[in-house]
């Protein structure tokens, strides 16, 4: 998960942000961290760029982007094989 | 017409933070903003995603607003090209990556309205809210969209600007159509030579119909021309509208870029119509781009408002106070005509 | 001398019809004009449902009586603003006349063809494909082929832009600036747009479903719409007959998010109000909306919102027509103008095809097939990007 903090702060442009300053289980939309619609369509081509994860649907977003662990549990049980 | 300037925020290569206008140092042939500390006029959650330009514009335009002391009703935006990094860098990732999983943000950026709609969101502005993109007269038409709101509701402040980036393929590509200084020369005006300089940067201005402020942006004109005498013949009709004529002008601020064959025009409109007045060029301090008339009308503004001029902007002699100013600028058939009052 | 703005003249060119007349036939028949992309080299050809025009570049400069072809956005432009010119039966050399268009593509089309090359090496690709890349220069190309010299300009507001020209054009003449203006848009299929909006994963791979309850998203479209608008003067000197008239129009922004447009649509409520106020006219006096309706999940549901907050009283007919010719961006505004002219002119309303369910959250229900029905007040809704929000009605005219 830390890893992918890193991958998070760069692919959002999260400057002002250290992977510490971020919980794993830190609500990431919304509230929390505040990110919004574009964010998560970051985090979609993130997923496919570096973790060979598709999400076909972005309303799924909201529910698999809930916390930094809730992703990292999506691509664990949905990575496609390498 | 009568737009009155309450304010002006300005992001450009010569005016420093301390308000002193100096002389850009030049890179080659280009000229290249002074860029202010972004994180003191936006909050970290939005800059992350801004490219340059809509910084830049931005900006300018959260300067204009705090300076003016009150919240815009409209905001109007004028750039020739919009988010040009964005745009090249949107169509990059389409060729590298094959058109697979691309990054949205540089496409939502590249949209040309994306400045005035960012400074909406900043100011939460639900008013009107319009981009011109119509190339060197953007900023200009801006003005006149201004100018027509003002007429039907004088009561309103209109945020208005101008703002065009310099980008690094954006150069490239202008520079194989052979507009630029192939040698480094420390002086763009004078003497004129071979090519002229780019530039960038954005301009905006709160703009009120009721007289509160003493700068008036009192006419403008725009119109194509292919020959001097069809320009002439323009300006003597926008004076005549203007019930003046060109004695009436007590300053000239031309759109001389350095270019000797371009300059060629104003040589001859300032032998014919204004011999006798005081004349100056602004593209040394900012570089030729499609929007630089939004830094020509700052730069006219604090003429007007402070009654000095710049000494590297003066090309002669200055006796009279300065109550008319008109900017005469061109770019390639494209001209455009402000005429400012104080 | 009143300050009624009419519409004299109106040309549309899309996936549906390459002329005014041809497009309202295939409203009428309920015949959309969507099908798979087969104009651009991509990954997506042959799948990706869109709106085409069926012309060729060489084709559209060939009646344009240009030797070459120029970008395509101009070519759609020149042929929509070229009928809508002898629609009006006007010599406008006669009169103060202006072009006011708008577009988001610009030359793009060819700029893309340039760039993998230039990226490999700066000093190459074709310069004459960059040449018109400005929006601007994409107009005076339109200006130059209609002739039109007094004034031009351009408008970009993404999916507003083109309504927003309109009310440009119709301000100018209000203030009597100028006495005809050819207003409207145009916009090209191009694989930037077609990458951009897949990034965005608002694309449908089937035919959009505006206002339905499944709707997966949009479909993208090409094409171009453009009225002539002219003062009370023009149309009396000239004889001329009025097709409608442009009674009231806003722009507000929702000044909420980027892309996405405010759950209760307050941007588009106040557009379509302030529109309302300038006519005169009640809600229930609105006898058809043609809606911006892109099937995209946002903006059907905050337009939806808005629409049935604001004609509570009572709803009126209304149909998205992009499920005809799909989202044609820069071109919609205008695009859907001239659908709006003609619901007045043969006073009918058209189909929002494709409709089975109503969106849980609104009780709405558009138009499901073409009627023929009393039109006197039309409202075309046109929502962009950056929260730009704009609305027209127009009215019928009863200037014969």
């Amino acid at each position: 998960m830390a890893d992918l903090k890193v991958q998070i702060i760069e692919a959002l442009n999260l400057k002002h942000l250290k992977p510490e300053d971020i919980g794993d289980d830190q609500p990431l939309f919304v509230e929390g961290l505040g990110l919004d619609s574009i964010d998560a369509l970051e985090l979609i081509v993130l997923l496919q760029q570096k973790h060979n994860t598709k999400i076909a649907n972005a309303q799924d977003g909201p529910k698999i982007f809930k916390s930094v662990r809730s992703i990292a549990e999506y691509v664990r049980a949905n990575q496609a094989a390498a | 017409m009568k737009l009155y300037i309450n304010s002006v925020g300005i992001i450009s290569p010569s005016l420093q933070a301390s308000g002193e206008w100096e002389l850009p140092r030049v890179d080659e042939n280009y000229l290249t903003c002074i860029e202010p500390d972004y994180t003191q006029w936006i909050q970290p959650q939005q800059l992350r995603r801004m490219s340059r330009i809509m910084k830049m514009g931005t900006t300018a335009a959260l300067m204009a607003v705090k300076a003016g002391e009150s919240k815009p009703d409209a905001i109007i935006a004028g750039t020739a090209y919009g988010c040009l990094e964005d745009t090249a860098t949107f169509l990059t990732k389409i060729i590298e990556l094959k058109e697979e999983a691309l990054n949205p943000t540089p496409f939502m950026q590249s949209t040309h309205n994306t400045i005035a709609a960012q400074i909406a969101l900043l100011q939460n502005c639900q008013g009107y809210n319009q981009t011109y993109v119509h190339g060197a007269f953007s900023f200009e038409h801006a003005l006149l969209d201004a100018g027509m709101l003002l007429t039907d509701n004088p009561a309103q402040t209109i945020l208005t600007g101008g703002v065009d980036e310099l980008t690094k393929a954006g150069h490239a590509i202008h520079s194989r159509f052979n507009k630029y200084r192939k040698e480094n020369t420390p002086y763009l005006i004078s003497p004129a030579g071979d090519g002229t300089w780019a530039g960038e940067g954005a301009a905006f201005f709160m703009l009120s119909g009721a007289d509160e402020s003493a700068v008036t942006i009192a006419d403008v004109h725009t119109f194509m021309a292919s020959s001097s005498e069809q320009a002439f013949h323009q300006l003597d009709n926008f004076l005549k509208q203007n019930q003046l004529d060109t004695n009436a002008i007590d300053f000239l601020l031309t759109g001389k870029n350095g270019d000797q064959k371009n300059d060629l025009f104003y040589d001859q409109l300032i032998e014919t119509r204004f011999s006798d007045q005081a004349v100056g060029a602004y593209k040394h301090l900012c570089g030729e781009y499609s929007t630089s008339t939004a830094f020509a009308t700052a730069l006219a503004y604090t003429i007007l408002k402070h009654q000095t001029v710049p000494v590297s902007v003066l090309n002669s002699s200055l006796n009279t106070p300065i109550k008319t100013l008109l900017i005469y600028n061109t770019y390639g058939q494209h001209h455009s005509l402000i005429l400012l009052t104080v | 001398m009143s300050s009624g703005v009419y519409v004299a003249g109106a040309g549309a060119l899309s996936a549906i019809g390459h002329s005014y007349a041809t497009s309202f036939l295939a409203l009428k028949n309920s015949t959309h004009g969507i099908g798979p992309l087969s104009s651009l080299s991509s990954i997506y050809k042959s799948t990706l449902p869109v709106g085409e025009v069926k012309l060729s570049n060489e084709q559209l400069a060939a009646q344009a009586g240009l030797t070459k072809p120029v970008t395509r956005t101009a070519l759609l432009g020149i042929h929509a603003a070229r009928e809508a010119i002898t629609d009006s039966k006007l010599d406008i050399t006669k009169w103060r006349t202006g072009l006011v268009s708008a577009t988001t593509v610009g030359g793009m089309d060819r700029t893309e063809n340039f760039f993998p090359d230039f990226l490999k090496d700066n000093t190459q690709g074709i310069l004459s494909d960059v040449i018109h890349h400005g929006c601007g220069a994409t107009t005076d190309l339109i200006a130059q082929a209609l002739g039109i010299t007094d004034f031009t300009t351009t408008i970009n507001t993404a999916c507003s832009s083109s309504a927003n020209a309109i009310m440009l054009g119709a301000r100018l003449i209000r203030q009597n600036k100028l006495d005809v203006v050819i207003a409207g848009g145009t916009d090209s299929l191009t694989r930037f747009t077609v990458n951009g909006f897949k990034s965005l994963m608002i694309l449908s791979d089937e035919l959009c479903q505006p206002f339905d309850a499944s709707r997966k998203g949009l479909n993208l479209g090409e094409g171009a719409g453009f009225v002539v608008l002219v003062s009370s003067r023009v149309l009396q000197e000239e004889n001329l007959k009025a097709k409608a008239i442009l009674t009231g129009f806003a722009n507000t922004n929702d000044a909420y998010h980027q892309t996405a447009s405010s759950p209760d649509g307050r941007g588009s409520f106040a557009a379509m109000q302030n529109a309302l106020i300038m006519a005169g006219l009640a809600t229930s006096e609105i006898d058809y909306i043609n809606l911006h309706g892109t099937g995209t999940l946002n903006n059907d549901l905050s337009e939806g919102t808005a629409i049935a907050r604001l004609f509570a009283e009572k709803i009126p007919a209304m149909s998205s027509t992009k499920s005809f010719t799909g989202h044609t961006l820069g071109a919609c505004g205008g695009l859907e103008a001239v659908f709006s002219v003609m619901a007045i002119e043969h006073q009918c309303v058209f189909a929002n095809l494709r409709f089975e369910t109503t969106m849980p959250e609104v009780n709405l229900t558009p138009q499901t097939k073409f009627e023929h029905k009393a039109v006197n007040h039309v409202m075309s809704n046109s929502f962009g990007f950056g929260g730009n929000c704009s609305s027209l009605i127009f009215s019928r005219s009863s200037i014969e």
